[in-house]
């Protein structure tokens, strides 16, 4: 080992070469799969939530479509564009950044993360209409339990307020942990714009511009289910 | 292997197909299905979102097949979860204890 070391001279390495690789493809790849296993064990965490979510569906079909209903269309689906647009400005960014032109590059991620702070200003809004409406499940916020005023949601036949509120508090469950998910992107984010000013990446290296875009696309996917199944899954029913 | 670099003219299409994808799901929703279709029609537009997101913003269409294997042991451990689970809650009612 010591003399394959020896025969592999330091001049012809990039400054970002760890010791214990070949060279930056092996490294490149070998950051790609260690975040792709990470994103498995993300999808299983996600995974027990959506279980949470369609066994509650099937017992309680009529209360999940109610309460459904009334969260607002129009926000979810805004929101889903804004993420749907930062995914395509992090795409571009990894773009950029492989083909360094690194204007552009800090542009796309500056983009991506003002995308993702919109994302969660929306968000916000919404929570706040849910406390406002007396919809936060459980006794979560002093002195503003979840209701118990029958007409607070439109109840279709067969439902209950109790099951409503379960709805609510798989709705906050998932869409927290996702927002959290954010959040922690948002700081990635910064992280790349500041190292990206610095010059830090090159086509030759550009792991971790392309390691966090695959992180924030999860959490792009993650939305692209949470939108139809918390957002549109009665509105057949309305008028019923 | 070295590294594919994904075209622009993909990453836009890949866009303006989500953002279809999108207005078709929300349109889907307020149609009242048979059979409780919606539901299926829902998932179907967004697997077929969520494909495109991983084959071409994610790269995992150029990528080794060590990747592919990756993401596939992640469906196949849903997939365990789910049907799993519901064989149990979808049998239960056969043996009259309730949930």
């Amino acid at each position: 080992m010591i003399e394959s070391h020896a025969a592999t001279p330091e001049i012809h390495g990039h400054p970002a070469l760890q010791h214990h690789f070949e060279n930056m493809e092996q490294q490149r790849e070998a950051g790609t799969l260690g975040m792709w296993i990470f994103l498995v064990t993300e999808i299983m965490f996600f995974g027990g939530m959506f279980l949470a979510y369609t066994l509650y569906r099937t017992l309680y079909p009529e209360a999940f479509a109610s309460a459904s209903n009334h969260l607002d269309i129009t926000l979810g689906a805004v929101n889903t564009g804004v993420l749907i647009l930062s995914s395509f400005t992090m795409a571009m960014a990894v773009y950029f950044t492989q083909t360094g032109k690194s204007r552009p590059q800090v542009l796309c991620l500056i983009l991506t993360l003002i995308l993702g702070l919109t994302f969660l200003g929306i968000k916000a809004v919404e929570y706040h209409q849910k406390y406002t409406d007396r919809l936060i499940p459980g006794k979560l916020i002093p002195g503003a339990e979840f209701t118990t005023d029958p007409h607070a949601v439109h109840l279709l036949e067969g439902a209950t307020l109790k099951q409503v509120e379960m709805f609510y508090y798989i709705y906050f469950a998932m869409t927290g942990m996702h927002a959290l998910h954010m959040i922690i992107g948002a700081g990635l984010l910064l992280y790349l714009i500041i190292f990206s000013l610095k010059g830090r990446f090159d086509p030759e290296y550009h792991s971790p511009v392309e390691v966090i875009g695959l992180y924030w696309h999860f959490v792009d996917i993650v939305w692209i289910f949470l939108f139809p199944l918390l957002y549109l899954l009665g509105r057949h029913l309305e008028h019923h | 292997m070295s590294e594919h670099i994904v075209s622009v003219r993909i990453y836009i299409t890949i866009f303006l197909v989500l953002l279809v994808g999108t207005a078709l799901t929300v349109w889907a929703a307020f149609v009242d299905f048979p059979y409780g279709l919606n539901t299926v029609i829902a998932m179907t537009i967004a697997v077929t979102k969520a494909t495109f997101v991983v084959l071409y913003f994610m790269h995992v269409r150029y990528s080794a097949r060590l990747i592919w294997v990756i993401v596939g042991s992640a469906l196949f451990w849903m997939a365990i979860l789910f049907a799993f689970t519901f064989a149990d809650y979808m049998t239960r009612h056969r043996l009259s204890i309730g949930i």
